[in-house]
């Protein structure tokens, strides 16, 4: 789970950052997307990528459910908030929240353009695509839920993931927990502000 | 502080045996004084109930000072009631007021099954020490002080993880169910020390197999184990047997 999950996170570094191309000029943006989609390489980490998100999520849910099977008879009364943050308690609802939002986004993007790569050989505008997708309201709205579930679960999963891999010594941990609140909270609003901005004709 | 007395309303979980359902039993207690500890509260009830001829409660207690860790109580939604730090033995009744309602169930998970009312199997732990929680040295005589250089940060963490009591608190307000706190601790007083360098990598591998064999859960790191462990255990224990762990996966010796 550790090691997915840092995967994961290093993906989200070059998503976000590339994505984030698009408030700062949109040419840059394109040629960017043009080498990740095209390049040899980008193929490659690609599958490496399907690769880790599939392990994360079957591990991720083996854990959740196995951990379920552990008190076959629960409490009247359940420490609740007392005792640990919720989100910690809920990593796989909130997994799961993000893979449905992860079926829909790739059915948006990712799905659209490899088809047209494979079928005619020629990608897709996806400044134009970004703009058709995020003009409906209701596509705006599952994006920022979505990203919000991503969140919550960067909250807990940035910081267990070193506790997990032994690396979050006394030293190094409250350094852990500060870049893991900062990125939990600063990669997931700007990937949200995409659609806000679309939608609002900002960009 | 004040001296008062209060009359409470008890539901406490009970269970004939292993095989019983069991349920909820609703008990009123009065003139319980705000110095009682609450194991003296329920001396009180049993107390009460034998006098009416029924079956007292069954509890697990030992010391009652603290350092035994048998006490295993889970009230009103947390391992040892609610002051932090604390066992249910070293629980005070000034921790409630006149009316109040308090909820008494036992450790609920797979690996500690109940085996009369609030007292469960915690021989688990015991299968996890036996496992590697030891040195094994012909001990003779008593040597020099000091004979073994220690650090001194080095013996005080060690001396920190040392004391946990086993008393299973963790496991019981884990949502996995895990034990992983507990074995931490045993696992890294010995690990920080010369005298248990020998059998560093075959006793991390041993006891985590072990644990896994009972039946506890696996280790999310939700901290609700070092909120609620009487003696403070941390969770860098836990970072520790990670890493003890990993280390004796790639070490490639043999168990
Ligand atoms: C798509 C469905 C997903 C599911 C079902 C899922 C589920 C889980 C579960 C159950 C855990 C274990 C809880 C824990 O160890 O604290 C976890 C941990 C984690 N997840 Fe996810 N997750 C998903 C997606 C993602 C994504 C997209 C990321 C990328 C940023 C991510 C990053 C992490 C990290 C960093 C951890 C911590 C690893 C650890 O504690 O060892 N997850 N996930
Ligand atoms: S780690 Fe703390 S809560 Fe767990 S058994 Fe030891 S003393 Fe009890
Ligand atoms: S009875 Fe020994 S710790 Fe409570």
């Amino acid at each position: 789970m550790g090691i997915t999950g840092v995967s994961l996170i290093a993906f989200l570094c070059v998503h976000c950052y590339v994505n984030s191309l698009v408030f700062i000029n949109v040419e840059s943006f394109n040629d960017a997307a043009h080498f990740l989609g095209t390049n040899l390489l980008m193929h490659i980490a690609e599958v490496g990528l399907f690769a880790g998100i599939i392990l994360h999520i079957v591990q991720g849910l083996m854990l959740t459910f196995q951990n379920q099977k552990m008190r076959p008879v629960g409490y009247e009364i359940n420490p609740g908030n007392k005792s640990s943050k919720w989100y910690s308690r809920s990593m796989g609802l909130l997994g799961t929240l993000i893979l449905l939002f992860l079926v829909l986004h790739l059915w948006h993007f990712w799905g659209p353009n490899r088809y047209n790569q494979i079928t005619t050989g020629e990608e897709i505008s996806l400044y134009d695509k970004m703009q058709a997708t995020f003009s409906e309201l209701w596509v705006v709205i599952v994006y920022i839920l979505g990203c919000i579930a991503l969140a919550y679960h960067l909250l807990h999963g940035f910081w267990s993931a070193f506790q997990t891999l032994g690396l979050s010594t006394s030293k190094y941990r409250p350094i852990i927990r500060g870049i893991g609140y900062a990125f939990s909270i600063i990669v997931p609003f700007i990937f949200i502000m995409m659609p806000i901005a679309f939608y609002m004709h900002w960009v | 502080m004040e001296h008062y007395n209060m009359n409470l309303t008890l539901k406490v979980w009970r269970q004939k045996n292993a095989q019983d359902k069991g349920g909820f039993e609703t008990y009123q207690v009065k003139d319980i004084s705000s110095e009682m500890s609450f194991l003296e509260m329920f001396d009180v009830l049993n107390e009460q109930l034998i006098n009416e001829g029924k079956e007292p409660i069954t509890f697990d207690h030992d010391c009652r000072e603290g350092i035994c860790g048998a006490c295993s109580m889970h009230i009103n939604g947390q391992a040892h009631g609610p002051w932090a730090q604390t066992t249910t033995c070293q629980l005070h009744m000034r921790a409630y007021k006149d009316g109040d309602t308090i909820v008494v169930e036992p450790w609920r998970a797979k690996a500690f099954p109940v085996i009369k009312d609030l007292m469960v199997d915690r021989r688990a732990f015991d299968r996890i020490i036996q496992a590697g929680g030891y040195i094994s040295v012909d001990t003779g005589n008593a040597q020099d002080a000091n004979n073994l250089p220690i650090n001194k940060d080095k013996a005080d963490e060690s001396f920190a993880a040392a004391a946990c009591i086993g008393c299973g608190a963790c496991v019981a307000s884990c949502k996995n169910s895990s034990a992983m706190l507990f074995l931490s601790a045993k696992v890294a007083h010995l690990a920080l020390l010369p005298q248990g360098e020998p059998e560093r990598m075959s006793r991390v591998t041993n006891m985590v197999d072990q644990m896994d064999k009972e039946g506890f859960g696996s280790c999310t790191n939700t901290e609700a184990c070092e909120a609620e462990c009487p003696k403070g255990i941390s969770v860098q224990n836990i970072r520790r047997l990670n890493s003890e762990y990993i280390r004796s996966v790639f070490s490639g010796d043999d168990k």
